[in-house]
């Protein structure tokens, strides 16, 4: 059997490349996976956890951040074609109309 | 396998709020005008603060608790929800783009606060969170052709998802380590797994969730684009609601589930306070676009506020509720008269105002004292309380930081005092007066004004 610091270290490396991602990159959709892909992390170390604990509170918090995560996609895509149809850029640095 | 229907009485705010939501959803597609939503938000709140009262205990199986510490909050949020509504409802019709999801995504936002004061658990928590958040997104875009209000809804939302990230992160890590989601019972489990790394990371990601929703250095970079951006009604509203419940989580997780490790957590704050104190502070006196100066001076009061949990006391912990709803009204106010004029983004847009419309000027004058926290205004009891609950637990020297930064904040807050009094118009100033902005102006002034000589009537 898979030993659970395994899951867990697997989750720590996606959630790392998650974050680094988001910070790094500039293109607003290449952020928006950098957050799925630590929304998604956190999901792997869930589950690792609940079943390992043999506890099933961990399994029912990952459906909640899978409908959740889907919300907030939509959302973020929303806004993202809002301001797509005023100004076509994708990239952060070209979203400058407020200073910082 | 047979469940049993949840007892609703402890939850029968949060269901109102969440029908009534849903039901504006739906009216505005029926009504033309959009002033009889807002009516119907402003009665939800009054059936809201009558159920409030009554409405103690725990449900759904011990995950979701009504009791005095999350019932203060709830007042709070009422408070911010029924002003809100009070202010936006001109502004939308002035700016020519009505929008009855307006009123519908405020109501939203509000039961999920709500239900983060009442969590009792990090899942439910963590989906209050984000129906506050998911809300508050959406509503900062809601001007649609305006590219500055496109803008602070993508840095919000972008920011916003991170953070959540984090939390999520932070509560698994616990989890995995606790084999529990309860609070409460995470405080029995803290003794046990002692202070690993691991627990010291759960604890930094969750503190650092919980500071970008109070705007603290250094997750506060979002603040300024995103007041500036999003409207002013908007930016009253989140500029309160959602700080008021991040402190009412951060409360209630610091206190219960983390109060095994408090000197560990308390040293992370004290970093945290005095770096808010500072950037806020400092960055706000060199603003010349009032609700960036507001969004700063809001960073600010999220450091002051902190000094209240750091105390680590009951009187602290009241200390910081009282603050939270001294804010509102106070901030709430300032944003009523920057939406009163019809030019006053700038700073110096408010020159000569006290020739042309004194009372307006008068009105700016006891926020901005209320602001800086000159007595006798609620402002000065509000730090007040703050600071003595931090001497009395022992940190002076905190205090005394706190006390010059808030001198300091002196400087930005009476330069508009200045520009309204000893300075002449260059262009005739313009107001457009409602009934409804008129009367949140009249119950803010009030308020900040009773507050300051019967302090009584908040602190308890």
């Amino acid at each position: 059997m898979v030993p659970l610091s395994w899951y867990i270290c697997l989750s720590a490396v996606i959630f790392g490349i998650g974050g680094i991602g988001f910070l790094v990159r500039r293109n607003v959709l290449i952020m928006l996976m950098s957050v799925e892909l630590m929304l998604n992390s956190v999901n792997i170390s869930l589950i690792a956890f609940s079943h390992y604990l043999q506890d099933l509170k961990g399994q029912v918090l990952v459906f909640f951040v899978i409908t959740v995560a889907a919300a907030e996609a939509a959302i973020g895509l929303a806004i993202l074609v809002a301001l797509a149809r005023n100004k076509s850029v994708l990239h952060t640095d070209e979203i400058t109309e407020m200073k910082g | 396998m047979n469940i049993p229907f949840p007892d609703l009485t402890p939850a029968m705010p949060e269901v109102i709020m969440t029908s009534a939501a849903v039901l504006l959803l739906m009216l505005d597609l029926c009504f033309k005008n959009k002033a009889l939503l807002a009516l119907a938000g402003v009665i939800t709140a009054g059936a809201v603060l009558y159920f409030l009262p009554v409405s103690m205990g725990e449900t759904f199986g011990g995950m979701f608790i009504s009791d005095r510490y999350s019932l203060y909050f709830k007042f709070i949020f009422m408070v911010n929800l029924i002003l809100t509504i009070l202010i936006s409802i001109k502004y939308f019709q002035k700016q020519d783009e009505e929008t009855g999801e307006h009123f519908s995504l405020l109501l939203f936002a509000t039961s999920g606060m709500m239900i983060m004061a009442s969590a009792k658990d990090l899942i439910v928590l963590y989906l209050g969170l984000e129906l506050m958040a998911l809300s508050t997104y959406v509503m900062a875009g809601l001007r649609r052709q305006n590219i500055k209000s496109n803008e602070a809804a993508l840095k919000y939302f972008l920011l916003g998802a991170f953070s959540s990230a984090l939390l999520l992160y932070g509560i698994s890590l616990l989890y995995g380590m606790t084999t529990t989601t309860d609070i409460y019972a995470i405080a029995d489990h803290i003794n046990e797994i002692g202070s690993t790394h691991a627990f010291t990371a759960a604890m930094v990601l969750i503190i650092s969730a919980f500071a970008f929703k109070i705007a603290a250095v250094p997750f506060h970079m979002w603040a300024p684009d995103v007041y500036e951006g999003a409207p002013s009604p908007v930016t009253a509203f989140m500029s309160v609601g959602p700080k008021a419940a991040g402190f009412a989580v951060m409360g209630r997780v610091l206190f219960v589930a983390f109060s095994e490790v408090q000197a560990d957590w308390t040293a992370i704050l004290i970093g945290i306070s005095i770096a808010t104190m500072a950037a806020g502070n400092i960055l706000a006196l060199v603003q010349t676009n009032i609700k960036r100066m507001l969004a700063y001076s809001s960073v600010a009061h999220a450091g002051y506020a902190l000094i209240g949990i750091i105390a680590g006391t009951d009187e602290g912990l009241n200390a910081m509720m009282a603050y939270m709803m001294i804010y509102a009204f106070m901030n709430i106010g300032a944003f009523a008269i920057v939406i009163l004029m019809n030019k006053g983004k700038e700073i110096s847009d408010y020159e000569g105002l006290s020739k042309e419309r004194p009372v307006a000027a008068l009105l700016m004058l006891i926020f901005m004292f209320s602001l800086t926290g000159i007595p006798p205004t609620a402002g000065f009891i509000g730090k007040f309380n703050i600071f003595l609950a931090a001497v009395e637990a022992g940190y002076a020297w905190l205090v005394i930081i706190a006390v010059i930064f808030s001198a300091m904040s002196a400087y930005y807050y009476l330069r508009v005092v200045r520009n309204m009094y000893m300075r002449e118009a260059k262009a005739p100033v313009i107001i457009t007066r409602s009934l409804t902005l008129d009367f949140a102006l009249l119950i803010t002034a009030v308020m900040v004004v009773l507050i300051g000589i019967l302090p009584s009537i908040i602190v308890r």
